[in-house]
């Protein structure tokens, strides 16, 4: 994409800004995006997960990758206990090691988050909030700006919604568009994640476009699962999004985030992510503003990694706090 | 602040690799000294010797010619296939079970990353002889008739690019047929293919059936010409392979000859463009551009060219060149001092004739022979770099308008060994790949080897095919 000259009321460059005019542009633009090929795309993650990460490089990443978790619990018996616990968690990852960075945000349900606010008032840990009817976002458009309305009244600093995958999948792209706008829109100054649920979109062409529209309805990061549903984040999946960034970046001059969430549970996986998120998508990339981890019990095997680096023998799992 | 993160060194230790302070050829079963001049084995990373290489002379050449025809007459060609087949299945499984010495061995004398020789190189080798063993004991199916014969002694030549690669692609398929060998490995890379020496002997692998003789291109001519070999099987450069083939006229010798590329890699506007960019990538940067079915000409559709030149430069620049036993290595160093001359040499004729050159800004060491990726853009069917094989990390980039010169200018070179075409339309594969000249046409990929498919040119590409059922023809008599 050839750096913008000419630039829209809406700020965009004329070419994207036509783009979402109406139904049928925002269909042709889409369906216009360069394919992704399947077998290219795996074999690249593949090749790029061989690098090997040792020593200084490795602690560095391992505390760059503390400070990019957005701790998450989403489950049905969550309760204000758990999330305070989670809270405590997330701002002394390691007791025992007061240096070690906190994560960047603790990520939870609308009715927690005002819970989460308090315990991690005065820290600069940000609060997430899932919205929007997650995980299905099946339910109507009133709903889901209640539900968006909901969080950011309890003081959620990012929310982080999911986009309608049916809709999607049956081709009302602008239905999306829309959405997202409108969801930005209730979201006020709080950082808009979305969902594409990459897992219910199945192939990396769907990826692609459900990244650019998210992109051009004004999404702050693309976000890959819920982590509800089977494959989570992958790393050929997270490429093809950090591509897309990238790209926005050289059509816009606009940086926007990353976040693979579900199924990265070990600091081998983290350094993987990071190595794609610093050549795929670039060195300045690799900030908690424009890269995160949706995880859970990834945090202490962080933890347990940063010990072993700087003890230089492995800990017993013991010596990190459990959830 | 601008986040910082450089990989620490990663490097392979290469003590793993066992080098020696002196190697010898292998003869009837023995590694014996040889009467020929020793050579050293250089370090291309750092210039230094890394070891001293015994090589033949025409006396060696003989005793190992005879030595490999009284083992095809008194125990090879007599042994049933599923025989032979044990002794092939015990050296893949010995080179796999070697994998990571021979791999740092071949990166230390060949200067190619360690990630290439760990993922591709060895295990690749260790894949083609898993292969050939399975047909040993099914050659009457193979459909090149009912009881078909091997040919008895076959002389082998191999390049500097895959030492232990082009040793396992000439030698599992004569073993398989129920040929002997003689195989010279190239003068700057002997050493993978005497630790492959060590591995037949460990194999018990009867004396004489494999003889490995290094030397330079004395002792390949020598090997043409024995009148005790049967065939003649040569990777290299096309001017030795014209040599040879001249040599051979009307000697009754069986031959085949994979030789030079000039390799297009053909991208259409509808490609899927980020994947193109990791195939040109792959197509001529890999193992330094030393691939004779590189893709060392990148013809791609103007309506998409800028966008997909940017995409490249900027993939290249992450390229990381240096020591090639780091393991977060992409680009090693170029195999010798003669080669990064001629590489030199063709990349300024590039700027001469008015091609734009861009250089990836990636640091490159002081010592040892390395040279930066290169892409040359405006470049013309008419230029040196168009038309000659440069055998380095260089591009060449030319533009078409359509499909049919598009065609036209892929042809348009006196070799043909490979090409590559990205797309998303099949039909626009079937048909392209249909009208190219090359042996083999990647879609939507490029330089992917597998034992069970054929590889070979057209042309002054050479003749004869290696891998695959098709492959097994070269060392069969019909």
């Amino acid at each position: 994409m050839a750096t913008p000259t000419t630039r829209s009321a809406s700020g965009l460059p004329a070419e994207l800004a036509e783009a979402t005019r109406d139904d049928t542009a925002l269909r042709r633009f889409l369906h216009g995006l360069p394919g992704v090929d399947q077998v290219g795309v795996e074999q690249r993650a593949a090749g790029l997960a061989t690098r090997s990460i040792k020593k200084a490089s490795k602690l560095w990443a391992i505390d760059t990758a503390i400070g990019m978790v957005d701790l998450t619990t989403l489950e049905g018996a969550d309760t204000e206990g758990r999330v305070r616990s989670l809270c405590a968690k997330a701002r002394r990852p390691d007791p025992d090691r007061p240096e070690t960075p906190p994560a960047a945000a603790v990520c939870v349900y609308p009715d927690l988050a005002e819970c989460a606010v308090k315990a991690l008032d005065g820290t600069g840990i940000g609060v997430a909030s899932v919205a929007t009817v997650f995980p299905s976002g099946r339910s109507s458009r009133a709903v889901k700006l209640a539900d968006t309305e909901l969080a950011v009244r309890a003081g959620a600093s990012e929310v982080d919604m999911v986009i309608d995958r049916g809709a999607f999948l049956s081709g009302r792209y602008m239905q999306i568009f829309e959405e997202i706008q409108s969801i930005k829109e209730a979201a006020g100054s709080a950082h808009l994640k979305v969902i594409l649920e990459t897992g219910e979109l199945a192939t990396y062409d769907n990826v692609r476009r459900a990244s650019w529209l998210a992109l051009l309805a004004g999404g702050d990061f693309i976000k890959t699962s819920t982590g509800k549903v089977s494959p989570a984040a992958t790393l050929p999946v997270t490429h093809v999004m950090l591509q897309a960034v990238h790209d926005w970046y050289v059509a816009t001059g606009e940086l926007r985030g990353v976040k693979p969430a579900g199924g990265i549970r070990t600091t081998k996986d983290a350094i993987r992510y990071l190595v794609a998120v610093r050549e795929v998508a670039g060195p300045e990339w690799l900030s908690s503003r424009l890269f995160r981890f949706g995880a859970s019990s990834l945090l202490g095997d962080l933890v347990l990694q940063r010990r072993t680096q700087l003890d230089g023998h492995y800990s017993a799992p013991d010596y990190v706090a459990v959830d | 602040m601008e986040p910082v993160w450089e990989y620490a060194p990663a490097p392979e230790s290469r003590d793993i690799a066992g080098a020696k302070p002196s190697y010898r050829m292998f003869v009837d079963g023995q590694f014996v000294e040889g009467a020929g001049e020793p050579l050293k084995s250089i370090n291309p990373a750092t210039e230094e010797v890394l070891t001293e290489v015994s090589t033949a002379s025409p006396s060696d050449v003989d005793n190992a010619v005879k030595a490999a025809r009284r083992a095809y007459d008194k125990t090879w060609r007599k042994m049933p296939g599923n025989e032979r087949a044990k002794y092939i299945f015990r050296i893949a499984r010995m080179i796999a079970e070697r994998a990571r010495e021979l791999a740092v061995l071949e990166s230390l004398d060949n200067g190619k990353p360690i990630k290439e020789s760990r993922d591709a190189d060895i295990p690749t080798a260790s894949a083609h002889f898993f292969y050939h063993a399975g047909w040993a004991d099914k050659l009457e199916y193979a459909g090149l008739g009912a009881d078909p014969k091997p040919i008895g002694v076959a002389g082998q030549i191999i390049p500097w690019n895959f030492p232990l690669l082009m040793a396992a692609w000439k030698i599992a398929p004569a073993l398989a047929c129920g040929n002997t060998v003689v195989l010279k490995p190239a003068e700057t890379t002997p050493l993978t293919a005497l630790v492959l020496a060590e591995i037949c002997q460990q194999a018990e692998l009867p004396p004489g059936v494999v003889n490995i003789l290094p030397g330079a291109g004395d002792v390949g001519a020598e090997l043409v010409n024995h009148e005790q070999v049967d065939k003649i099987a040569f990777t290299g450069s096309t001017e030795v392979g014209k040599l040879i083939q001249r040599s051979l006229a009307g000697k009754g010798k069986k031959l085949t000859l994979e030789l030079g590329g000039k390799a297009a890699n053909v991208v259409f506007d509808d490609a899927p463009l980020d994947q193109a960019v990791e195939g040109i990538v792959n197509g001529i940067f890999f193992n330094q551009g030393h691939v004779c079915c590189a893709g060392s000409r990148l013809l791609v559709q103007e309506s998409v060219a800028e966008e997909l030149l940017d995409k490249l430069r900027k993939r290249i620049s992450t390229l990381r060149l240096g020591d090639p036993l780091d393991k977060n290595t992409d680009i090693g160093a170029i195999n010798s001092a003669e080669q990064l001359a001629k590489i030199r040499e063709l990349t300024a004729a590039g700027e001469a004739e008015g091609a734009s050159r861009w250089t990836s800004p990636c640091p490159v060491p002081e010592r040892g022979f390395f040279f930066a990726p290169t892409i040359f853009a405006d470049v013309q069917q008419s230029m040196r770099i168009a038309r000659e094989e440069i055998f380095g990390p260089v591009l060449s980039v030319l533009t078409f308008r359509t499909p049919d010169e598009a065609v036209s200018k892929a042809n348009n070179t006196p070799y043909g060994l490979s090409a590559g075409v990205w797309t998303e339309k099949g039909s626009r594969i079937l048909w392209l790949a249909g009208k190219m000249r090359a042996g083999v046409v990647w879609a939507n990929t490029f330089n992917r080897f597998d034992p069970t498919a054929p590889f070979g040119g057209y042309q002054e590409s050479g003749f004869g095919r290696e891998g695959g059922r098709t492959g097994l023809e070269a060392y069969l008599d019909e």
